[in-house]
């Protein structure tokens, strides 16, 4: 079967090196995957587009790259499924990381925030002579998070890292959730501490991409949501990321609406340097007009918050019951 | 010059386990690998690993298992290491963090595998080996070992019949390097690529075998290659024995359980050379369906399915278009795995001073004639661990070699030649290695004869010629993926040639070595390992490989006859 792709490439010793498409086609059985189309183009029709591969069996995880605009294993997507009415399949390298050839990128970016997470066991002491009994359940939901193959599928379509370099990322936390989950790790509140600062949990925006791209059904946003909770039930709450969340729920409840600026507040908490810190910020969005004066920088109540109310405590009997 | 005193090659399991005992006996140690470590090919270890933990178990019914597995061709001393130190070594990876699967009380669970008298696998659900080797590889970034990520070797250094270092290229600036090593650690893993088709992954290309062959370093028992029972069609991915282990049937195109015939008493779980060679009969006496025989699993409960076999049944949505829980899947024996490799002693050491070797690229000999699911992992933690303890003992005793710069010319030529000439005028290496593939496959697969052997002998001593003449069409030196296949499908050839010539030498069958000009096991002639050694170039002799025998070290089992 005939298969166009257009492939993205860039030759970093091209005399000035800039990206560029071209456009290959190939004839491969029908049931063939992008990566087979790859290893074809490589093989028989031009030797040197580079692309890392190994497995072809979606365990290994070297061949990340955007099929279509997002992130997949190309060996474990279908060109047929790729190939929409006569347009070429666009095969593009990974996001959010640095080219370095074609669909090569520099993962270090991806490997730097996975240590970040000091990613192996704290064992709890004293370790016992034989193994630690462990209940199979707690098992059987670890393995969710070990399933991660470290491809970098989310890594390459967060949105959060695309504005914020600092955020751990959705790979690194969904592995440090295999740590605090593990009954047998002893850091597991240094953890929750550390993964509950600046760049950890509450920097996600919640934008579900890790978990569509995720090639092995590690979900990484909802391991994320998982570390919060644990976070928070184990008094993890000194943060700005649980006050933002308190605060929220507080003023809803209260007014019915939110009140951007009395979040702000409440979520950096009654630190003076860090309120002068966020001046500049609202400044900005008092420039854009995002900030209503007429009605005072603080919102009013909302006619009938009440009902509200009665909302939040409908949710919270239905929790307790 | 880059200096270490340990140098582990590759960074699957047993590189990473050798790197990292080695690295506790304080030496300095480093990793090269021409992959990020956790896209080795461990990774695809599915059913799980070999260990008698249970107090009723006792190790030596392992090793028995593990003796009549292997044909009564696995060396005995060393598989009585390998079984006496596998409950040692479950605990230790469960210390390390490895989530076994648990049973009732908490404790490891077992499930049962081919070729063993009861349950004694250790399993993650279908991803062990990813467990495992994401896990040591968190081990390894604990101890913050140096890692040469992407760095291939173009060729072992020998001098004064020691093995000294390597030379490697940087895949990402594409420059060599002469890296100094009192002792060298290969555990670079198998060979798959040299046939066609094969469940192993591309980067399985036997590199271990070529370079320490090339410094004349012995290859052992390298006819014996073992062809997997279940695997794709498609792309000759591995559908895991586990899923026979949970209760999977075999059937043929009448409906047939038609392991009956072969193995009444094990069934679909009898040792991977009896299925496997039942499968390819049902298959050529056209019992088939399509070239497959059914691996069924539909009488299983959906949730044992979902929970221990949720990446098979990926696997045959993803490639066959399969739903296991719905309809059986198509599987044929696929080349899978090398019994043979560089022959070393129970510490691991080959014939070559300085130069170690472990798991897959070596040849202990645990397997023997055939490896019983579940052992490879073992074997490569077990041996890793071994080999490298004793590769730093053996660097505190010397001091550190002198190595001329020079010595990096003779590698950069031969590169230089490859880079002048290119895809078209010279000769394309993906030519030369699906010649070698399918050769491999049709004469030196399931069944064999001295006439496909001599003619498979004929055509890679051709390829090998044309090889001398490869080119590329990438001129470049970053990540020059086209350099690097040219040199891998050198390499392999030389992997084949050592394959070929070992098949020819054993006239009798024996584990996955079945020739049907010699259907028995020979036990007087043949209770025997192959040792193959390359003809040095500048030394005399006809250009082909050289064989000898070596006798099998039997402790206390005594060969017998072997069924199922």
């Amino acid at each position: 079967m005939q298969f166009k792709l257009n492939v993205r490439r860039y030759d970093p010793e091209a005399e000035s090196p800039a990206p560029y498409w071209r456009e290959y086609e190939v004839d491969v059985p029908a049931n063939a995957t992008v990566l087979d189309c790859l290893i074809h183009i490589r093989e028989y029709v031009d030797g040197t587009l580079a692309v890392r591969c190994s497995c072809r069996s979606a365990i290994c995880g070297s061949c990340m790259m955007r099929v279509n605009g997002q992130a997949r294993l190309a060996c474990a997507t279908k060109a047929t499924d790729m190939q929409e009415s006569s347009e070429a399949i666009t095969v593009e390298p990974g996001g959010n990381m640095p080219v370095i050839k074609d669909l090569i990128v520099d993962m270090d970016v991806f490997w730097n925030k996975i240590r970040q997470v000091k990613p192996w066991l704290e064992p709890v002491q004293p370790v016992p002579e034989r193994e630690y009994l462990v209940p199979n359940e707690t098992i059987l939901d670890l393995t969710v998070a070990m399933n991660c193959i470290m491809c970098g599928a989310c890594v390459s379509d967060c949105t959060s890292l695309e504005v914020d370099k600092n955020f751990i990322g959705p790979a690194a936390l969904a592995k440090a959730y295999r740590f605090v989950d593990d009954p047998r790790d002893e850091a597991r509140q240094e953890r929750l501490e550390e993964l509950s600062d600046y760049g950890g949990v509450y920097d996600c925006t919640h934008c579900f991409f890790c978990v569509e791209v995720c090639p092995k059904g590690v979900a990484p946003l909802e391991r994320i949501v998982e570390i919060r909770e644990r976070a928070q039930s184990a008094g993890v709450t000194n943060n700005a990321g649980t006050r933002h969340a308190v605060a929220f729920e507080g003023i809803i409840r209260d007014s019915g609406i939110l009140d951007e600026p009395m979040l702000l507040l409440k979520s950096i908490g009654m630190n003076p340097v860090e309120q002068l810190k966020n001046v500049p910020g609202g400044v900005r969005l008092l420039r854009a007009g995002k900030l209503p004066l007429a009605s005072g920088p603080f919102h009013h109540k909302i006619p009938g918050h009440g009902n509200v109310q009665r909302l939040f405590e409908k949710v919270e009997a239905a929790q307790e019951a | 010059m880059l200096e270490h005193d340990v140098l582990v090659v590759g960074a699957g399991l047993a590189g990473m386990q050798a790197a990292l005992h080695a690295a506790r006996q304080g030496a300095s140690v480093a990793i090269l690998t021409k992959v990020h470590p956790v896209r080795s090919h461990s990774n695809a270890a599915q059913g799980g690993i070999n260990a008698a933990m249970e107090e009723d178990d006792p190790w030596e019914d392992h090793a028995y298992d593990t003796v009549k597995g292997s044909d009564y061709l696995g060396d005995q001393d060393a598989i009585e290491v390998l079984c006496s130190e596998a409950p040692e070594t479950i605990i230790e990876l469960e210390h390390m963090g490895v989530i076994f699967n648990r049973g009732s009380r908490g404790q490891i669970d077992m499930r049962a595998f081919g070729g063993q008298a009861r349950k004694r696998t250790c399993y993650i659900a279908d991803i062990t080996g990813q467990v495992l080797l994401h896990v040591i590889y968190e081990q390894l970034m604990k101890a913050g070992t140096t890692v040469y990520e992407e760095w291939f070797v173009t060729s072992l250094v020998r001098q004064n019949d020691a093995v000294c270092g390597v030379v490697a290229m940087d895949l990402r600036s594409g420059e060599l390097h002469l890296i100094k090593a009192k002792a060298v650690v290969l555990c670079t893993g198998g060979a798959g690529r040299v046939y066609e088709p094969s469940s192993n992954a591309l980067i399985c290309t036997g590199d271990g075998y070529a370079q320490a062959y090339r410094v004349g370093a012995p290859l052992m028992d390298m006819e014996m290659v073992q062809y997997h029972p279940t695997t794709l069609p498609g792309n000759g991915a591995l559908m895991t024995e586990g899923a026979r282990g949970e209760g999977a049937f075999l059937i043929n195109a009448d409906g047939e359980r038609f392991m009956q015939r072969y193995a009444p008493n094990m069934m679909e779980l009898a040792s991977r050379d009896v299925v496997s060679r039942a499968e390819q009969t049902e298959i050529n006496e056209g019992r088939d369906i399509n070239g497959c025989v059914l691996l069924d699993v539909r009488h299983l409960d959906r949730n044992i399915i979902l929970q221990k076999l949720s990446q098979i049944r990926e696997l045959g949505l993803e490639y066959e278009g399969v739903d296991i829980i719905e309809e059986p899947c198509p599987v044929r024996p696929g080349m899978h795995y090398m019994m043979g490799g560089i022959k070393t002693d129970i510490e691991g050491a080959t014939f070559v001073k300085g130069l170690y070797s472990a798991g897959e690229a070596a040849c202990v000999s645990v397997h023997g004639g055939n490896r019983l699911g579940a052992n490879s992992l073992l074997d490569t933690l077990v041996f890793g661990k071994r080999a490298g303890t004793s590769a730093v003992l053996y660097a505190d005793a010397i001091s550190t070699p002198e190595i001329p710069e020079s010595r990096l010319q003779q590698d950069q030529e031969l590169i230089n030649g490859i880079l002048a000439r290119d895809g078209e005028s010279g000769e394309r290496a993906a030519e030369l290695r699906l010649t070698m593939g399918q050769t491999m496959h049709q004469d030196v697969g399931v069944f064999r004869n001295q006439r496909g052997l001599e003619k498979a002998k004929n055509i890679v001593a051709e390829l090998k010629e044309r090889c001398q003449n490869v080119g590329v069409d990438d001129k470049g030196k970053v990540f020059n993926t086209d350099l690097l296949f040219a040199l891998e499908v050198g390499l392999m050839l030389d992997v084949a040639e050592a394959i070929v010539a070992s098949a020819l030498f054993r006239t009798e069958s024996r584990g996955a070595h079945y020739r049907t000009d010699y259907p028995d096991r020979n036990d007087d002639d043949w209770l025997k390992h192959t040792l193959v050694y390359a003809r040095l170039s500048g030394r005399a002799g006809d250009g082909g490989p050289r064989l000898e025998a070596l006798p099998v070290t039997i402790t206390q089992w005594q060969p017998a006859r072997r069924t199922y």
